[in-house]
């Protein structure tokens, strides 16, 4: 019977095709601009690395000012103070840990005269493997290599191929800060977006380097840093001594059950730490894998939810013409529908028919909304021409693209559910007489 | 085969209700070819469309072919008109866009043959009214004869105990009337059972009984 009632559809659609266009018009405008924010918002909120999740947390001590609130609304202090990060990375207590923060700082090629900054960032030789930094050639740094504050260096593919043209550069020199580093690994192209260990949108660094090497050489800082204690003498030791919070901390447990005991250990050290005196709030640590990390700082903007539902009902009005254009389409044709409950059709029969037929209109304007969001968000990615994160929200993959026709067609059935009633409640002889 | 016994049907609107049928009796023994004659407005289409399960009744009791259809859902209606009762209309109801065949087709998809079955029967019955040269052509390339040829081709694919005709050579000229009159006689003659309403006495008295109709009464036989 579904092949009929897709035959007869089909007829349907073609004895009314300008009804039938505008209503697959209506509900692939409705679906194109829902389905465009929809994937937008969901890219912006995908976690790059789903696999680390329930093993990944980001750390935090309050160390915060305790006459001030922080920069959340609980209070806590997204990042931790040097002397803290440094303590927590000698005790180890995690299968790995990492200590880090941006820098930047200027290159000199080996023979090229004209030196150019590059963003870099400084971390432990857990850092690669904690965040599956996939590697093309060498690999991290040795643990010694972070003891012994080593000149080495892991290059991103794309300044790999400006300095050495893709080569394997492992064992080469390059010039940062005016001092040699030793290549040791080369990355490959890593697309982990949004970067969730600063949770930026923006794209993994150019290059990696030691954390202890970074503090020692003094490398310039780049993200947020909060002093809200004056610092104690002048310089950057007394920096690096001080109260000011500017360091991420992230650390990988064996097993999620482990949680609450590094939680019971991060307690513990604050708690060491009031007795000398600091963390002078009261006792609030925290760890958060990356999706619970996610929504704590809000990384999908209100406004974005705000616009979801905004297209929502854009698609609700686009749903509600269709069920104008249904029923003038459904209630036109009594002489036929006459015909079919004289031969046998029964009221559900018809009624199903008219789900069919709008099933077929939505799948139609399904597709024809995935050419809409496509281009919507082509045209959103030439607005924003160059910008590697615009690339990556905007793209339109196959379980969304499966997910807007699904929805179209779930659009469809449900605007078509009150003219599909209307068009089949009629008894066979009261439709034969309006057909006359 | 058609057991009717004081079947009354009436339409109401807030402020008038019209008696369309009242007290009808009728009996239709298989085989035979039964024209209920009347004027316009006599209630002889009400009186059809109640035979057909096209409508429901108010009052009285109906079987047909032994099954009570007064307690009938609409789904278990649909199927017995499908299986038990063929039409033929005055002014045909073929579907415009639908070629002979799936004209014809259509009590047949309810009926859910299969596909070999169907085009076998669709075959046979266009064979009887001498249309198989014309299964392809749409509606709209026939004459009238023709298509109400089609039509009675229709009415018959799924051989239903009963034919339902509404004044079928209402819309056709004389000549043809008369063409597609002798096709319901011999149809009658190879068995089936027929029962027509008509306005035109001359046509009821080719029948094997008659019944005038008037004001919703079945007046006499």
């Amino acid at each position: 019977m579904l092949r009929y009632n897709i035959f007869l559809a089909a007829r349907g659609i073609r004895r009314h095709p300008i009804l039938s266009a505008l209503m697959a018009v209506a509900v692939a405008l409705g679906i194109a601009m829902f389905m465009s924010i929809f994937t937008i918002s969901q890219s912006m909120s995908k976690n790059p690395l789903p696999q680390k999740n329930d093993f990944l947390y980001r750390v935090q001590l309050d160390a915060g000012d305790p006459n001030r609130p922080g920069d959340d609304p609980e209070n806590r202090p997204h990042q931790l103070t040097y002397m803290d990060a440094l303590a927590l990375m000698r005790e180890g207590w995690a299968l790995r840990q990492s200590a880090m923060f941006g820098i930047s700082a200027i290159i000199r090629p080996e023979g090229a005269e004209v030196p150019f900054e590059v963003f870099g960032r400084a971390a432990y030789s857990d850092f690669f493997s904690m965040f599956d930094a996939p590697f093309k050639y060498g690999g991290p740094w040795s643990d010694p290599a972070d003891e012994n504050r080593e000149r080495v260096v892991v290059l991103a593919a794309s300044i790999n191929d400006q300095l050495f043209g893709g080569e394997d550069s492992v064992g080469e020199h390059i010039t940062l800060k005016e001092e040699l580093f030793r290549v040791v690994g080369v990355l490959e192209e890593w697309n982990l977006l949004p970067r969730v260990y600063d949770y930026e949108w923006s794209p993994t660094e150019d290059t990696f380097i030691p954390f202890t090497t970074a503090a020692e050489m003094e490398f310039d800082r780049r993200g947020s840093t909060n002093c809200w204690q004056s610092i104690p003498g002048q310089g950057h030791q007394a920096f690096l001594a001080s109260e000011c919070i500017w360091i991420q901390f992230w650390v990988e447990l064996s097993d999620p059950s482990e949680r609450t005991s590094y939680l019971s250990f991060l307690d513990s050290y604050a708690n060491q730490q009031k007795e000398l005196g600091r963390f002078q709030r009261p006792l609030d640590n925290a760890m958060h894998t990356i999706d619970e990390w996610s929504k704590y700082i809000r990384a999908v903007d209100e406004g974005i939810v705000v616009t979801i539902i905004i297209a929502l009902l854009f698609l609700i009005v686009c749903l509600i013409n269709s069920i104008g254009l249904l029923l003038a389409k459904f209630l036109s044709r009594n002489s036929e529908l006459a015909v079919h409950r004289a031969m046998g059709a029964s009221r559900v029969q018809l009624f199903t028919r008219f789900l069919v037929e709008s099933a077929c209109i939505g799948f139609t304007g399904g597709l024809l909304g995935l050419v809409f969001a496509w281009l919507g968000l082509m045209g959103i990615r030439v607005l924003f021409r160059g910008e590697s994160v615009v690339a990556h929200v905007t793209q339109l993959d196959f379980s969304l693209a499966v997910g807007t026709i699904l929805l179209a067609i779930a659009a469809s059935l449900a605007a078509s559910l009150y003219p599909a009633w209307r068009g089949s409640r009629g008894t066979p002889a009261s439709l034969l007489r309006d057909a006359k | 085969m058609l057991e009717m016994s004081g079947v009354a049907k009436r339409y109401r609107t807030a402020t008038v209700e019209t008696r369309a049928l009242e007290g009808v009796n009728l009996s239709v023994l298989e085989g035979e070819f039964v024209a209920i004659v009347g004027p316009s407005g006599s209630g002889k289409t009400t009186f059809l469309n109640v035979a057909g399960l096209l409508e429901s009744f108010d009052e009285g009791t109906y079987e047909l072919d032994g099954d009570d259809v007064s307690k009938l859902n609409d789904s278990k209606r649909s199927r017995l008109r499908n299986q038990k009762i063929g039409f033929i209309f005055q002014n045909f109801n073929l579907i415009p866009d639908l070629s002979v065949f799936d004209n014809i087709d259509v009590p047949l998809r309810y009926r859910r043959f299969p596909a070999r079955e169907r085009k076998d029967r669709i075959q046979n019955a266009l064979d009887r009214v001498g249309l198989l040269g014309r299964i392809h052509h749409l509606p709209g390339q026939l004459s009238g004869g023709q298509q109400q040829r089609v039509a009675i081709a229709r009415a018959l694919v799924g051989e239903p105990r009963l034919l339902l005709a509404d004044e079928p050579t209402g819309n056709l000229d004389s000549k043809t009337a008369e063409g597609v009159f002798d096709l319901l006689l011999e149809l009658h003659s190879s068995g089936s059972t027929i029962l027509m309403v008509t306005h035109e006495d001359s046509l009821a008295s080719h029948t094997t009984r008659s019944i005038h109709i008037r004001d919703g009464f079945f007046e006499s036989e």
